[in-house]
């Protein structure tokens, strides 16, 4: 496991984090912009494994567990209000859910 | 169920008494302390009543009369669609006025002063469907109040300088304080003398009682003519301690009593009204009183005052029979000749008026105008002025109330009975009657320490002014009965005008108070002042404008601007 330098696996975390940000930005199909959102978060988990690794530590790779069971919970919870809103809007336009407008 | 409770209000007076009476407490009065009533440093009114002679007179008349023309409204306001709040206004009524002639302390007397006025607010506008008679609550209720926040300003301004609300030892600091004829001490006692006039429709503040006549008769009979019209009269009698120190202020206080009588008296001789003759005949008698407390007796006033709540009650119950039975008809010459219809309303009235012009022996009302009279001539502070006043007002008045005698019950008749009144209301009538005829026999015993000691009274004073009343009753008979058509000439219109709108003291106020304030209410539609607060809640408004601009609704919006904030703060940080 010495072969990647950490500053590669960093800079690749903090590419994937853009892509997915830009990703949320850029794309209105709220599908789309969910699995940006798991992009970036798989790019904080990727950060947390280059660090562990770099430490000697298993912390890295516990919090990656953790941010897994997390962001599961999240897509399903997301996926969930996804069906509903496209029930009630007959769109995936998340542009078009603007109700809240102030 | 109101009527019983001020009746149990009267026994228990009435035993507590004789109580008093009997076996006089040690320190001449009863006091009861409840508690204290609010305390912020050295402020700490206390809820105390005392039960003094003073106090023990005007109980007596306020839960007695009281008690009489409550029965009487059972009958008169039968009937009425609002009859149930009617006796809860008056009820209210009565219980401030007890707080007020029972309470120890200056800031208590206030409470049941301020009471009083607001149930005469109430009653005055108590038939509100009809415009005017709100305006004339209104009237009533705003001309008092300027008179109040100098009653107010007073009681502060006593506190400041004595430091203490409560009245005995209020007056007992301030004799040992104030010299006599201080600064300190006018001002106090020009500042309660506003309140006193305010409440006493004495000049300048005279204008609203003859517009409070709008309210049922029964609470022109209690509230504006028996007792509340009297609470300045009690107020000065309670603080004469103070005025005492101020000199000039009585000499006021006897002036101003002396005008409001003549003017009061001149306008009554003109009003067509039959409630507004007796409001001007009010406040004329009020003068005496005021005249009485300006020349030092003060026994003489607050005697006056009872007499005068007997025979100005009466005079106004019976006035409300007439007007009952006449389909609510109040202009006299539209009467007339009611002897033969009404012996039984024509018999108090006639006591009434009788007492009211002092006619000689007979009446109350000879007893304690005499009394004011002479002590106007004889007392130390009075003059021969005050005097010769005090004489030509008890002519004008006999003059005026048997005006009313002949127009409304003799002559022709004007106009149908349709009901007579029952015995409810006559009851009431007949023992007022009893009591104005007797109620000077009672002569008051000396309650108040009199400032002067009461030289003896010579026999051609009362003469002197027994003739005078007996002429008025003569005039009247010939000016109004016999040649009416005489004062009825063009010269003299002008001046009846004049006088039948209370000397234009409505038109004078109106020109230089009413007027010019709504003008710069007008002017001042937005309120200058108001601006800088405006000012505030306009920014406020702008902002939220503003911000909730950027409150999109779009998930991808707010993404990007969680994401720059980040990105802002990380660079932040790099800087820094």
């Amino acid at each position: 496991m010495n072969g990647v330098p950490l500053e590669q696996s960093l800079l690749l975390a903090g590419i994937l984090f853009i892509l997915g940000l830009m990703g949320v930005l850029i794309r209105r199909d709220i599908v789309f912009i969910l699995l940006s959102i798991e992009i970036m978060l798989n790019a904080s988990g990727l950060a947390f494994i280059a660090a562990g690794s770099h430490w000697g530590t298993a912390d890295g790779q516990v919090f990656y567990l953790f941010i897994l069971a997390v962001a599961a919970t999240e897509v399903s919870v997301g996926l969930a209000l996804v069906l509903r809103m496209f029930h009630r809007f007959k769109t995936l336009d998340a542009d078009a859910y603007s109700r809240m407008r102030g | 169920m109101g009527t019983s409770s001020i009746g149990l209000a009267t026994l228990s007076t009435l035993l507590i008494s004789v109580v008093f009476l009997v076996s006089p407490p040690p320190d001449p009065a009863y006091s009861q302390v409840l508690w204290t009533w609010i305390k912020v440093g050295t402020f700490d009114p206390k809820l105390s009543f005392r039960f003094d002679s003073l106090a023990l007179v005007m109980s007596l008349v306020v839960s007695g009369v009281g008690f009489l023309i409550h029965i009487y409204s059972v009958e008169f306001m039968a009937g009425d669609p609002r009859y149930s709040r009617f006796f809860a206004y008056m009820n209210l009524f009565v219980a401030s006025m007890l707080t007020l002639v029972l309470a120890d302390n200056l800031l208590l007397l206030y409470l049941g002063w301020e009471g009083v006025g607001l149930c005469s607010y109430l009653l005055i506008g108590f038939w509100f469907e009809n415009p005017a008679y709100g305006r004339a609550a209104q009237k009533a209720f705003i001309v008092t109040r300027i008179g109040d926040t100098g009653m107010t300003l007073g009681l502060i301004l006593a506190f400041l300088n004595l430091g203490t609300l409560d009245i005995q030892t209020l007056m007992a600091r301030a004799q040992v304080q104030w010299a006599p004829g201080s600064g300190l001490a006018t001002a106090t006692t020009l500042l309660l003398l506003a309140g006193a006039l305010g409440k006493s429709a004495q000049l300048p503040f005279q204008t609203w009682l003859p517009d409070a006549m709008a309210g049922p008769t029964p609470v022109s009979a209690l509230i504006h003519a028996a007792t509340m019209v009297t609470a300045g009269v009690y107020l000065i009698a309670r603080t004469h301690v103070l005025f005492e120190l101020a000199p000039r202020v009585l000499n006021l206080v006897a002036a101003i009593g002396a005008i409001t009588l003549l003017i009061s008296c001149l306008s009554a001789l003109v009003q067509t009204d039959i409630k507004r003759v007796l409001a001007y005949s009010t406040m004329s008698q009020v003068g005496y009183m005021f005249l009485a407390l300006g020349v030092g007796a003060w026994s003489a006033a607050i005697f006056h005052l009872v007499t005068h709540a007997f025979f100005k009650a009466l005079l106004f119950l019976s006035a409300g029979a007439v007007i009952h039975s006449l389909h609510h008809e109040h202009n006299i010459f539209k009467m007339g000749g009611l002897y033969h219809r009404m012996p039984w309303v024509f018999w108090p009235f006639l006591i009434g008026s009788a007492s009211l012009s002092a006619f000689p022996i007979l009446t109350a009302g000879f007893y304690s105008k005499d009394l004011i009279i002479s002590q106007a001539l004889l007392s130390p502070l009075g003059s021969p002025w005050l005097y010769v006043i005090g004489l030509l007002g008890a002519f004008l008045t006999s003059l005026y109330s048997f005006r009313l005698v002949f127009v409304v019950f003799f002559g022709e008749e004007h106009s149908q009975v349709s009901q007579k009144p029952g015995k409810l209301m006559l009851i009431p009538m007949v023992i007022l009657a009893v009591l104005s005829l007797n109620g000077g026999l009672l002569n008051v015993p000396r309650f108040l320490r009199s400032s002067t000691d009461l030289p003896p009274i010579h026999l051609w004073l009362p003469v002197l002014s027994s003739i005078l009343s007996i002429l008025g009753i003569i005039a009247a008979y010939f000016f109004y009965l016999r040649k009416p058509q005489l004062l009825v000439t063009r010269k003299l219109e002008p001046f009846r005008a004049f006088l039948y709108s209370g000397w234009g003291f409505d038109w004078l106020y109106d020109r230089v108070f009413i007027r010019p304030f709504v003008w710069f209410a007008t002017v001042n539609r937005g309120d200058f002042l108001d601006l800088g607060f405006q000012f505030i809640g306009k920014a406020n408004w702008v902002t939220g404008q503003a911000l909730s601009l950027c409150q999109t609704g779009k998930i991808r919006w707010y993404a990007g601007i969680i994401g720059a904030g980040t990105a802002l703060l990380i660079l932040l940080g790099e800087v820094l």
